[in-house]
């Protein structure tokens, strides 16, 4: 596959060979990991830790030990649930749409991005795990089990089941996707293992690529794989997202019950998803100097696309009010009031800002293009994603229809270190993936470099 | 087949007839001879290996061992799993109620109402319904100390006796010390001991005193009663301060009395018009049509007023003193006079100038024989304030020699309790025969406990004429005794059963007299069956003949027109009343009809000397401390800005600041007794002079179960309208929702997704009526019990978590406009307040039936939203999704638990746990519960119905919220049931097209469903709010 054009910039820079590529991102794995992966890596540790006694408390006390009360029954769970899974969006946007689109600057990232989903989800599917009364039986009760209770079966009405599937397809969906699109990179890695004579890791590589042998019709099947689990995960994409919002959609309360949130949150999901692959990244890109395969034309796209889907969120955002004034349905109406006046203003507040008004700034080139304003803004992006959720969930029950029962929530240590415990899971494994894993798609990459393996004496353009 | 020859041998000592064969050959197992010891063996270490791994492992992960002891011989009348019923009668002091005990397996569990009497009529209060828990009190004397020493009755006695005689010989003094004693033979046991110690006095004070009542009506009619008054005959009342819904006297009685007055629908247009006039937001004036804030210091004025009012349509010669402008008053003088005969006038003030002055305007209206029934006396006080008085100061002059306190704390709860707890120390005898160890019980030297009344034999006169029994529902816990038998073994007595004594008096005082033509063991039975026996009244009415000339003139000395400075009225606290039961959570946790705080007393202030001291509240609860000084004694207490507080005026309650009471009270609020101040000779429960509150810098947090003081002018929750309007059209207050479709505006009824349920037998509903609801609370105090709902303390409820399965909502009025939502959030400075009881709507589209993963909530085939706790795993989307939320999550374990010991003793102690109800689960944690519709009571009702091969009456099921509303304003029962009485009253017509469906037509133009629109279509109805006014807020 010839990807040159003159029009068109070259997607990796530095006049990098197929060798290159091979040797640079290989030798992540194969050398010893720097002081800097140590650094993060125990930090992370130091954040599982802490996370894991905050959990274990609250599982030895209950569900008490977080701030929630009568009235406000989900809080930071959801909130969390549904910032995570949003998280988990772009890797698959990025694998499976772009990829049918035949967009090639995903090649650089696909591979960071799917593993970034894959540990969004576990991160997510904690959240209704750890949220419920009874996690010792729900967690198979949940699941619609042959089982010794007589009759029962589970609640096909319910959006919390229909979550539960979503969440597992979408999970097993992802991880075969993400794993397939590694076999052959592990099959690199071996081979450079047995020629430097690393038995131990040959060994190890070449189970997990499953004896990959680079056969013209391997790479037939493996192409077709890709693709079939590319069309699979398409859906995917749009109906996750759209599951999780039903949850509120289909319920009766103000602020919660309303027919937009499926498209709103899709498009949020995705914003979310690409500010962190942004940020990862941009780490990444730093601590394994990988400047020249995610480069700032990469960077560039991807905030192309965070002002597309924060322009559709915000548009999401005034279409609520709009019809909450609209539509002359009092508990309505006052729901958004209270959003945006009420005592949780502060959220409403930081979600606008961090939402709609700061992605706006790329428009100007000179920030999209600016490695440390994007670094910034999509952190800002992330922490607007999550008040926005907060919002929807906290404010719309807080002070739902009966007046005698509105309440405020406050966050304890263990809502808080409930949500460590996932940043905790989330960057060790992310920090182990990149350290054992390639972090690029090799095999990918080398499909849009230039063709020859002979290095030029001068670097392009 | 022939017979065979031959012979098999088992073996060749039977061939050779050995004798040791022949020895053992009848048996079946042969001796082996001495048993040999085969050595451990490979195979033993392995099995005992296993096994002791195995009785590790299973003693590691043991469940708790829980002892279920059998009867060995099993009493006739109790069969385990039916409850048994007894009649009986709470007594505790002053405050009476004729109750039925309901008992399992000789426990008693449960307190209802009486409905034989005439006097409580079947109705209880929520501290009767708790007072259950207090016979588990955890603090309650074991046995018998002698100061910190645990001894024997017949040491006790023995020392007891030597004192008394001691005393005795050298003429030194005796009394005896408690509150009203309701019971004829009690008094006459005392007498007994009277009569051998002739130097014993018998002293009775009230810890709220009606004291100067008694004065005033002794010079209105020669003697010292408290009259029975009869409310539901007032067309008009007018209240002075006096809480006769909540805390003043006989509030069981009154409230029922007061609720048929207000129970109206399209054929009864008419109801009774209420004026309240007083400083303090008490739940009568928060149910008053009229209510008039005004200074305590102004009210005994404002009697005098109405007086001269009342007395210029009269045509009698006015009063002096009277104080012009109070609002409302000329309205009411003006409904007074036009309903002679048909009205009353009330007041709180234990003065007996005002009470002369309440008296006589009472009497120019005719009221006398009509709703005041003086041929009616109450036994309710009979404190005497200056008897009370002078024994504390002979006590503290050392004139007394001994005391016997009876069952009576007023260490704690008189206003000079300290100094008499500082002169026991020097008294030769003191005794208390109070069941815990109290402030009073603390203080005396010899504790010889009283059985709780749920064990005692008792008889007790509440009115005159009116008895009722007592007998006990468990055998003694403890090794206490019942104090009648203290009293008369102490007299020397030998006939000392005071069950025998009761007996005999019975027989004496009425079967002599009337024995109905039955033997006495019959008429015994039946008394002891029906737990109450009534002879006639006296119909003769004294003549009013009091001077209220010398009363109005009186009445300068105390009250002024234009005080200037803070004013404290000290109240009765609804929840532990005087203080008596405040070690009980059940009280604690019933939220304050009025703040909704719970565990504890702040004192209340309006929002305008708020304003002026600084003093903030916020929505979370939080406040600041305030520093009270009166008359030189200084307290902290939090601060709560309290809509209807008469601004100058600060509420303090009383029933707190208990040091010596257990662990459920301990260090709770402070004790306002001390602020209560003796004025000519009575107790006076409001100061004028030398209050002062500043405030200090630090902060509180109030634990309150509703926080948000108006409904927002939601008229999907709370409909209502004036009388006025609704004499026009019995429709009037309410809001029908419509949903807009395309096309038109339709009833959201007839919209659905679902296809909705059909109920062959049974279609359970309920009704409640706002405007009979007076918003006391007993109900959630009997739901509590019912079904075991867990009580959490006052953490959890700063955390807002109380499990409360019934609330009652508050709400008052606001001068907000509509739409401008912050305006809205405020409540106006006198507000008009409704209730609100809410609980399990039981929707027949229940939201929180479709979200619920695990089917763990489903609808039953009677209506019923039933919830399976051993299915639930905790994901509180059904709470999340209940508009109305009412579900509640178990958010800690709150059985079993040693960080709930305290505050939950009924699920974590083995004395507490004997008052759970074993027909209900006690839920384990992270599992959602609600209402249930006492499930448990359906389910005995048609169990019942079945055994007899009949179909159920109407009736037989009764909520447990509905047996203990005293006002009638909760009706349950079967909707498909032509003739059941909530049928009737909502006025039920089936759909023809659907006769079993949930669509039902109602035909009560005043019920309505709380929020119509969202079409969850509930099975709970509500009736409008309608108040005697003559316009609504707003217009007026």
């Amino acid at each position: 596959m010839q990807a040159s054009s003159v029009f068109r910039e070259s997607l990796v820079t530095g006049g990098k060979t197929v060798h290159d590529v091979s040797h640079d991102i290989s030798c992540q794995v194969e050398n010893k990991p720097s002081r800097l992966w140590w650094m993060a890596f125990g930090i992370s540790l130091v954040l599982l830790t802490w996370g894991a006694y905050c959990c274990w408390m609250m599982l030895w006390h209950g569900i008490g030990m977080w701030g929630l009360n009568k009235t406000v029954g989900w809080a930071w769970d959801i909130t969390n649930f549904v910032w995570w899974v949003g998280i988990g969006h772009a890797g698959t946007l990025i694998s499976a749409i772009l990829l049918l689109f035949r967009q090639r600057w995903r090649m650089s990232i696909n591979r960071a991005a799917e593993a970034m989903t894959i540990f969004a989800v576990i991160c997510a599917l904690s959240f209704p795990g750890f949220h419920m009364g009874r996690l010792w039986l729900g967690f198979y009760w949940a699941l619609p089990l042959p089982n010794a209770f007589g009759s029962l079966w589970v609640n096909f009405n319910s959006p919390l089941l229909w979550d539960v599937f979503a969440i597992s397809t979408y999970f097993s969906v992802s991880l075969l996707f993400w794993y397939m699109g590694l076999i052959p990179d592990f099959a690199v890695i071996r081979d450079r293992a047995v020629r430097m004579g690393h038995m131990t890791r040959a060994r190890i590589y070449n189970a997990l690529s499953f004896g990959w042998d680079g056969a013209a019709k391997t790479w037939m099947r493996y192409e077709s794989v890709a693709l079939i689990l590319a069309g699979l995960s398409t859906p995917l994409v749009l109906s996750v997202h759209t599951i999780v919002s039903f949850d509120f959609a289909t319920s009766v309360i103000p602020g919660w019950h309303t027919t937009i949130f499926p498209p709103y949150f899709v498009a949020g999901a995705i914003f979310s998803g690409f500010a962190m692959v942004l940020t990862l990244l941009l780490v990444t890109r730093k601590v394994f100097k990988l400047e020249d395969y995610i480069t700032i034309y990469h960077v560039e796209l991807m905030n192309i696309i965070i002002i597309v889907t924060g322009s559709i969120v915000g548009v999401a955002y005034i279409t609520e009010l709009f019809i909450a004034w609209y539509g002359q349905v009092p508990a309505e109406s006052y729901a958004f009031y209270n959003r945006v006046m009420g005592p949780y203003w502060w959220a409403y507040a930081s979600m606008m800002t961090c939402n709609v008004i700061s992605p706006q700034l790329f428009w100007i080139k000179k920030i999209r293009t600016n490695l440390m304003a994007t670094f910034v803004l999509s952190i800002i992006v992330n922490i607007g994603m999550w008040f926005e959720r907060f919002v929807i969930i906290v404010t719309s029950l807080h002070r739902d229809y009966l007046p005698s029962s509105w309440t405020m929530f406050h966050p304890t240590m263990y809502d808080i270190g409930q949500y460590t415990f996932t940043f905790g899971i989330f960057f060790t494994a992310f920090f182990l993936f990149a350290k054992f894993f390639p972090v690029i798609n090799m095999a990918e990459v080398k499909s849009i470099v230039k063709s020859t393996s002979e290095k030029k004496s001068s670097t392009a353009h | 087949m022939g017979t065979t020859k031959k012979t098999y041998w088992k073996g060749l000592e039977q061939l050779k007839h050995d004798p040791a064969y022949i020895k053992n050959a009848d048996k079946e197992f042969v001796n082996l001879g001495a048993e040999e010891d085969p050595g451990h063996s490979r195979r033993d270490f392995l099995k005992m290996m296993g096994f002791s791994v195995a009785a590790v492992s299973l003693a590691a992960c043991e469940a708790p061992v829980r002892k279920a002891i059998p009867y060995v011989n099993k009493p006739v009348d109790v069969d385990p799993g039916i409850p048994n019923y007894y009649a009986s009668t709470y007594i505790n002091g002053g405050d009476y109620c004729s109750i039925v005990v309901k008992t399992r397996e000789g426990r008693p569990i449960k307190i209802e109402g009486n409905a034989l009497s005439s006097v409580s009529k079947g109705g209880t209060s929520a501290q009767v319904e708790a007072s259950v828990l207090s016979l588990y009190d955890n603090y309650r004397l074991r046995g018998v100390k002698i100061g910190d020493k645990s001894e024997t009755w017949e040491n006790l006695d023995k020392e007891v006796i030597a004192k008394l005689g001691e005393i005795a010989g050298k003429g030194g003094q005796i009394r005896i010390v408690s509150n009203t004693i309701l019971s004829p033979s009690t008094l006459a046991t005392i007498d007994k001991f009277k009569a051998k110690y002739p130097t014993t006095q018998h002293i009775q004070y009230d810890q709220v005193s009606s004291y100067g009542m008694m004065k005033a009506n002794e010079a209105s009619f020669g003697t010292a009663f408290i009259p029975s008054y009869d409310f539901s005959k007032a067309s008009v009342i007018v209240s002075f301060g006096a809480d006769f819904l909540g805390t003043w006297l006989a509030p069981i009685e009154f409230a029922r009395q007061f609720a048929t007055t207000r129970k109206i629908d399209e054929e009864h247009r008419e109801m009774s018009r209420h004026y309240q006039f007083e400083a303090n937001l008490s739940l009568t004036g928060a149910n008053a049509d009229y209510r008039t804030m005004i200074r305590p210091s102004q009210s005994g004025l404002a009697v005098a007023q109405l007086y001269n009012l009342i007395a210029a349509k009269a045509g009698k010669g006015l009063v002096g003193g009277g104080l012009e402008g109070v609002a409302n008053l000329d309205k009411a003088a003006e409904d007074l006079w036009a309903n002679r005969g048909r009205s009353l006038v009330v007041s709180r003030s234990n003065n007996p100038s005002v009470q002369i002055l309440i008296n006589g305007i009472n009497d120019m209206l005719g009221n006398y024989g009509t709703t005041i029934l003086p041929n009616l006396p109450v036994n309710y006080r009979k404190g005497n304030d200056e008897q009370m008085a002078a024994f504390i100061a002979d006590a503290e002059a050392g004139k007394i020699d001994g005391v016997i306190f009876y069952n009576c704390n007023p260490v704690y709860d008189h206003p000079m309790g300290e100094k008499l707890g500082a002169a026991l120390k020097n008294m030769t005898l003191t005794v208390a025969t109070n069941y815990t160890e109290d402030e009073t019980g603390s203080s005396v030297t010899y504790k010889a406990p009283d059985h709780h009344y749920l064990e005692s034999w008792n008889d007790a006169e509440p009115k005159k004429n009116m008895y009722s029994l007592s007998q006990p529902a468990i055998t003694p816990i403890f090794k206490s005794r019942q104090a009648q038998e203290s009293f008369m073994v102490w007299a020397g007595e030998t006939n000392v059963d005071y069950f025998n004594v009761v007996k005999e008096n019975w027989r004496n005082w009425f079967f002599n007299k009337d024995s109905k033509g039955m033997d006495f063991q019959s008429w015994w039975d039946k008394c002891l069956y029906d737990g109450v026996y009534e002879l006639n009244i006296d119909t003769t009415i004294p003549a009013f003949r009091g001077d209220v000339a010398a009363a109005a003139s009186a009445l300068a000395s105390r009250y002024k027109a234009d005080n200037k400075g803070m004013e404290l009225v000290v109240y009765e606290s609804f929840g532990v009343g005087n203080g008596s039961q405040a070690n009980n959570p059940l009280l604690q946790e019933l939220p304050d009809p009025i703040t909704k705080v719970v565990w504890d007393h702040p004192i209340s202030i309006s929002q305008r000397d708020a304003t002026a001291l600084g003093f903030t509240n916020d929505g979370e609860s939080f406040t600041q401390i305030g520093a009270l000084t009166v008359a030189g004694k200084t307290v902290n207490v939090p601060v709560l800005i309290q809509p209807g507080q008469m601004p100058g005026t600060i509420g303090l309650s009383i029933g707190y600041g208990r040091t010596k009471v257990g662990k459920v009270a301990e260090n709770l609020g402070i004790n306002a007794y001390p602020f209560l101040s003796v004025s000519d000779g009575t107790v006076s429960f409001s100061s004028f002079e030398g209050v002062t509150l500043a405030k200090t810098e630090t902060t509180f947090q109030l634990a309150q179960t509703q926080t948000h003081q108006t409904y927002m002018g939601r008229e999907n929750v709370i409909q209502e309208s004036v009388l006025s309007e609704f004499q026009k059209d019995p429709a009037a207050g309410r809001e029908l929702p419509k949903i807009t479709k395309w096309d038109e505006k339709v009833d959201p009824s007839t919209l659905s997704l679902w296809k909705g349920h059909d109920y062959k037998s049974h279609h359970w509903g309920m009704a409640i009526d706002l405007n009979s609801c007076t918003g006391c609370g007993a109900c959630i105090v009997a739901c509590n019990v019912e079904n075991n709902v867990a009580i959490v303390g006052k953490d959890e409820v700063i955390r807002r978590r109380e499990m409360h399965w019934m609330r009652i909502d508050r709400y008052y009025s606001s001068d907000g406009k509509p739409g401008d939502y912050d305006a809205m959030e405020k409540a106006s400075e006198n507000p008009e307040v409704v209730f609100q009881p809410m609980l399990c709507q039981h929707c027949n589209n229940a939201p929180c039936e479709t979200v619920c993963p695990v089917a763990a909530t489903t609808h039953s085939t009677e209506g019923l939203n039933q919830m399976t706790y051993n299915r639930c795993i905790g994901t509180r989307y059904c709470a999340n999704n209940c508009p109305y939320k009412v579900r509640r999550f178990n958010w800690f374990k709150y059985h079993d638990n040693q960080q709930f010991y305290a505050q939950n003793p009924a699920m974590n102690t083995d004395l507490g746990r004997m008052v759970l109800n074993p027909e209900v689960t006690v839920r384990s944690r992270g599992v959602m519960e609600k209402c249930s519709f006492c499930v448990q009571r359906i389910q005995s009702g048609k169990l019942a119905a079945k055994r007899e091969k009949r179909p159920m009456k109407d009736g037989e099921v009764v909520t447990a919220c509905q047996a203990a509303c005293m006002t009638g304003a909760i009706m349950f029962g079967d909707m498909n049931d032509p003739n059941s009485a909530i049928t009737k009253y909502l006025k039920i017509t089936p759909d023809e097209k659907r006769p079993y469906g949930i669509d039902k037509k109602i035909g009560n133009p005043r019920a309505y469903r709380v929020l119509e629109e969202i079409g969850v279509k509930p099975n709970i109805f509500y009736l409008t709010k309608i108040r005697n006014k003559e316009a609504s807020r707003g217009e007026a």
